[in-house]
């Protein structure tokens, strides 16, 4: 039995369909989110730690996380709700001459795109964040304007606006089929209902490869587990997120950052990589990542870990996210694919996504259409991760 | 500086001194060897331990059990729980007032004092009542056994127990004090090889590689990899919320009997009890022994939920005990000074009008237990062989535990492939009867004999009990030996063999058998009662009043003679005293305390909304019950969205106790708990030092090199 027509349905409400559903909702479009969880942002974007930067090595993602700041820093003037915007900035540091050699060689790229971040000598990196270990500190970059807010009020208030202007949100309920009829999906169909749109939004990030073969789209989209881990609060002493790119056994990146209610909250990218969707936290976690630590700042060595946790982050080969219409089947839209930083992407990219239902594109949104397209070759490599 | 030690207990011995110097906002205080600095404040006066960031509202202890995390302070520079420190010889503690600043200097590493990874046949998370017996069972059928404990020392809350135990005599050493008890089983598992205990060592976690992180002796967390692992890991208590709920002198039942009965610290003169459940009914009793006023008890209920026997022991001494009444708030400043309580409906409302207040310096939330069962959930999630025993499996008295215990750990040592006889079909009748609650009521009756000598039994609740039947010389009391529910029964037929020995009086656990003597007397018989007090006021020729079950006065008497009984030398003793024929069976206590009076209510009662706003849910973030009652009635189903939206249960203590407040919440509004989804449980169960995960490669000449 058909329920009811909308004009977009979205899989998904998470970073990136929550404020889609928000933006499309605030164009006047009918919008229905489906979501098999009992609330919005609880797959992965809840899990997310916080930080937005635009300082990337890809120009579309720069642009869209630009959009997001936008959004992020101008959401309490505008709206009213504290979501813990911060602008601390992102500092990635360099204890070594390579760390060093390749953060120098991003900032051409992205003085061309406008972004504010240089590089800073020991001292003054230094001066920003005292309680790093001065031992070995070549200087690092520093983009003032990145920043961080809180995923978990972000999400409550994306969905609260979204809901406001008219959007439905079915939890609990799961995409159990795409109905395909001359080559358009006309219809979802769930566990619960069927539903008739004009255009349907995979945006199930970890879970949108189920999805999308459903219609026999097949996307490179693999759930990889990132954990994390928050501390107590103490007084504040540092606002940068602060990056080392430096590989260590079991794991590339590091990170982490005081929030403002001044609980450090730190993380590693698994080297290798884990894949698969896991909840459960792994017992090798806290010893890497508090070594880590306090590596970059020993001081760090006193406070009290107070929670960890894990989340996937929905990676494609080239680390981009596939954001875009199909070839061949019209009414859907991909939306997935953030690599960890759907959080980061989520409000420019709702705003981006409405501008592409809508047919109203500007160039340099033609151009991320075409760059984050499903069918590239995923050869190329983000170097900021 | 007040002195808040008990000197003299009618129970407890204490022979150590507080000799440790340590120092409190710059003040010289001095603290027992091993003592933690909760009790150690407390001790000398300091209940208000910090203030909270968000509203600088006054914070003290509240569960004193490493659950909740209120009584931080800071330690040499680190913030700490109170309550699981120990004080170190000059030790500067400050409160720990708005956010603590971190130590800037690095923190020293060391080379790992331990094995940092532990493979063991089976690993037991507690070593209370249920952990010990299993330990026991495992132990003697030759398992490799790993005992861990959060506490410094074994027993678990058998430790605060200084009353008999309930339960069979044969099964589970009922009669015997829980703190005896504790010793046994401890020196129980001292004689069995295999088996190593650590105690001071917090499980922080089950991971998904089969492995229980544990934060040895607090110094450094090493993975443990069992075959087995069980989960002993007790209770908590329940929380409740009212304005006021979190004012420095409102805490756990748990907590004041830690602080009385373990640490011998006297933390209050005038106590209220919220809960007429067993925990309040003892913990008033507790009070009372440690020669504290106990002002009075409410319980929701029309009657209260725990034994007869420990309710009588209250109403005995003087404790007005409030059925169908609530607590409306908690009043003070920095600390609570009155508590206004009210009638409630059948429907738990409380009645305008019905308003009393009483004065009280500290106020018990004493209103049930939940089980610790986060590991258990976690290590069947991870998919390891997993079991629970005592109140981490069902809340019960602690004699259940130790008998279910011995159940789980023989079931264990079979599944090891151990050399094991077979469980007994008895076992599992002995746990389940041990497990009953209270059971049938019967009316007051007493036999109609009025010559010789004989006990009155005031005992007139079906409860899993028999030390009575078991310590008459004579054998002449008489419990149903296959269901010990039933009432004791005295053998009027063999009247002329009783002895007058007094055994059966002195053992009773409930206090609820008194001794009457016609014999030699004209018109009046000889009474005898036990007594566990150290009260000036209980002395031969002094005089007390009598009173009947209920706690009525009878008559005032003069106490005749006062003496131990042969064979019994852990601190019950008789007080006799003559009384008229027609009252002297139904005696069944004397008044202790007097009992308060009223004060009267004025102004008018909190609005429903007000209450809301001033009561408490999540004590960490400072989450009210109106923030999250909002989000309910805006349609919020899910408990993540409250945690998300408000932060409650993100604190310190992970949700340990606003999780049960906030579901109950959700049921008060009519939401089935069903269409309320739960949120996970995370890692770590406590808090632990990023240093203390962090294993250094050591270079010679002792430099980190991480």
């Amino acid at each position: 039995m058909l329920h009811k027509n909308y004009d977009v349905i979205i899989a998904g409400a998470g970073s990136i369909g929550t404020p889609t559903a928000m933006y499309l909702s605030q164009a006047g479009l009918s919008v229905l989110v489906i979501e098999p969880l009992a609330s919005p942002g609880q797959a992965s974007n809840k899990h997310a730690i916080g930080g937005i930067r635009a300082t990337h090595s890809d120009p579309s993602k720069i642009y869209l996380c630009e959009r997001s700041i936008d959004i992020f820093s101008t959401w309490k003037e505008t709206y009213g709700d504290d979501i813990d915007w911060r602008a601390g900035g992102y500092s990635f540091v360099a204890y070594d001459e390579a760390v060093e050699t390749t953060l120098k060689s991003l900032l051409d790229i992205q003085h061309q795109m406008g972004l504010n971040i240089d590089w800073h000598d020991t001292q003054d990196i230094l001066a920003l964040m005292p309680q790093l270990d001065p031992v070995g500190l070549r200087g690092g970059t520093f983009s003032p304007e990145d920043g961080s807010a809180s995923p978990l009020k972000s999400g409550f208030a994306f969905w609260q606006k979204a809901q406001q202007a008219g959007a439905e949100f079915h939890f609990n309920e799961k995409v159990s089929d795409l109905i395909v009829e001359n080559n358009r999906i006309t219809q979802v169909r769930t566990d619960r209902g069927q539903y008739a749109c004009g255009l349907f939004i995979n945006a199930a990030g970890g879970w949108a490869r189920q999805i999308s073969n459903m219609v026999g789209i097949d996307i490179p989209i693999e759930p990889d587990c990132h954990e994390a881990a928050i501390s107590e609060p103490v007084q504040p002493m540092f606002n940068a997120m602060v990056v080392d790119i430096r590989e260590r056994p079991g794991s590339s990146n590091f990170y982490f950052y005081q929030n403002p209610k001044g609980q450090i909250i730190f993380c590693m990218t698994p080297y290798p990589q884990v894949w698969g969707n896991r909840r459960q936290n792994s017992s090798s976690f806290l010893p890497m990542v508090c070594k880590r630590l306090v590596e970059v700042m020993p001081v760090l060595g006193n406070i009290r870990v107070r929670r960890i946790w894990r989340g996937t982050y929905p990676m494609t080969p080239d680390g981009n996210p596939i954001f875009g219409p199909v070839e061949g089947l019209d009414g859907y839209l991909i939306a997935s694919g953030t690599c960890g930083q759907g959080f980061m992407l989520g409000p420019g990219t709702g705003q981006f996504l409405t501008n592409v239902v809508l047919g109203n594109l500007t160039s340099v949104e033609k151009d991320c259409l075409h760059k984050l397209r499903y069918n590239r070759s995923f050869d190329s490599k983000e170097l900021l991760k | 500086m007040p002195d808040n030690r008990i000197k003299s207990h009618p129970i407890l011995i204490d022979e150590t001194t507080a000799s440790i110097p340590f120092y409190w906002n710059e003040q010289l205080f001095h603290a027992k060897p091993n003592e933690m600095i909760s009790s150690a404040l407390m001790a000398q006066g300091v209940t208000v331990f910090r203030h909270h960031v968000k509203d600088k509202s006054p914070q003290g202890i509240f569960c004193a059990n490493g659950q909740c995390s209120q009584c931080m302070v800071i330690a040499n520079g680190l913030p700490v729980k109170a309550c699981m420190t120990a004080v170190t010889p000059d030790m500067k503690i400050v409160p720990a007032d708005g956010l603590p600043v971190l130590p800037q200097s690095n923190p020293a590493f060391t080379p790992s004092k331990f094995q940092r990874t532990v493979e063991i046949e089976v690993l037991i998370i507690g070593a209370g009542p249920a952990g010990l017996s299993a330990a026991v069972q495992l132990g003697n059928a030759g398992a490799n056994v790993l005992l861990i404990d959060d506490k410094n020392q074994p027993g678990g809350k058998l430790v605060l127990q200084t009353h008999r135990f309930f339960g069979s005599k044969q099964a589970v050493f009922a009669g015997t004090r829980g703190i005896d008890i504790a010793k046994k089983l401890a020196d129980q598992v001292k004689n069995i090889s295999n088996f190593e205990i650590w105690i001071n060592s917090t499980a922080i976690g089950v991971f998904e590689d089969k492995t229980v992180d544990v934060y040895r002796d607090q110094k450094e967390v090493v993975h443990v990899k069992p075959e087995i692992l069980l989960i002993a890991t007790g209770a908590r208590e329940r929380s409740l919320a009212f304005p006021g709920n979190t004012l420095p002198g409102v805490y756990g039942a748990g907590a004041f009997q830690t602080l009385v009965n373990r640490d011998l610290v006297k933390p209050c003169q005038n106590l209220f009890i919220i809960g007429g459940g067993n925990v309040g009914l003892i913990a008033g009793y507790h009070a009372i022994q440690a020669g504290i006023h106990v002002a009075g008890l409410v319980e929701a209920a029309p009657y209260c939920g725990g034994y007869k026997v420990h309710k009588d022991k209250l109403a005995r001494s003087g404790v007005p005990i409030y059925t169908s009444h609530t607590v409306l708030e908690a009043r003070g400043s920095e600390k609570v000074e009155q508590v206004v309580i009210a009638k409630v409906d059948e429907k738990f409302q409380p009645i305008p009008g019905t308003e009393q207040v009483y004065d009280c310096d500290t106020l018990l939330i004493a209103v049930g237990l939940e089980p610790v069962d986060e590991f258990y959930s976690a290590a069947k999630e991870v998919g390891m062989q997993v079991y629970a025993a005592g109140d981490a499996k069902e809340i019960a008295e602690a004699s259940a535990a130790i008998f279910s215990g011995k159940i789980v750990g023989s079931e264990i040592a079979k599944v090891l492939g151990k050399d094991v006889p077979e469980i007994p079909a008895i076992w599992k009748e002995t746990e389940e009867i041990l497990k009953s609650r209270p059971g049938k009521l019967y009316e007051e009756y007493y036999p109609e004999k009025q010559e010789g000598v004989f006990p009155v039994f005031h005992c007139l609740q079906e409860i899993p009990c028999n030390p009575c039947a078991n310590v008459c010389p004579k054998d002449l009391i008489f419990i149903d030996e296959a269901d010990i529910r039933h009432l004791p029964h005295f053998d009027l037929e063999r009247i002329d063999e009783c002895i007058a020995c007094g055994r059966c009086v002195a053992t009773c656990p409930g206090l609820a058998i008194s001794l009457v003597d016609f014999r030699n007397r004209e018109g009046s018989a000889l009474v005898s009662l036990p007594v566990e007090q150290d009260n000036p006021n209980i002395e031969v020729g002094k005089p007390i009043q009598a009173t009947d079950i209920e706690g009525r006065i009878l008559d005032e008497f003069t106490i005749d003679k006062i003496k131990s009984v042969a064979g019994l030398k852990d601190g019950t003793r008789l007080i006799s005293f003559e009384a008229p024929v027609e009252l002297a069976k139904r005696i069944s206590g004397f008044r202790i305390i007097e009992p308060s009076q009223a004060q009267a209510f004025e102004g008018e009662p909190l609005k429903p909304e007000d209450i809301d706003d001033q009561s408490y849910v999540c004590r960490c973030e400072r989450i009210t019950a109106g923030e999250i009652r909002r989000l309910i009635k805006a349609g919020v189903r899910d408990i993540n969205q409250i945690k998300a939206v408000t932060y409650a249960s993100m604190g310190a203590c992970g949700g340990k106790t606003c999780l049960n407040l906030i579901r109950r919440m959700f049921a008060a509004e009519g939401i089935p708990l069903a269409e309320v989804t739960d949120p996970p449980v995370r890692p770590a169960f406590v808090e632990v030092p990023v240093k203390d995960f962090v294993e250094m490669d050591f270079k010679e000449g002792g430099q980190n090199a991480a």
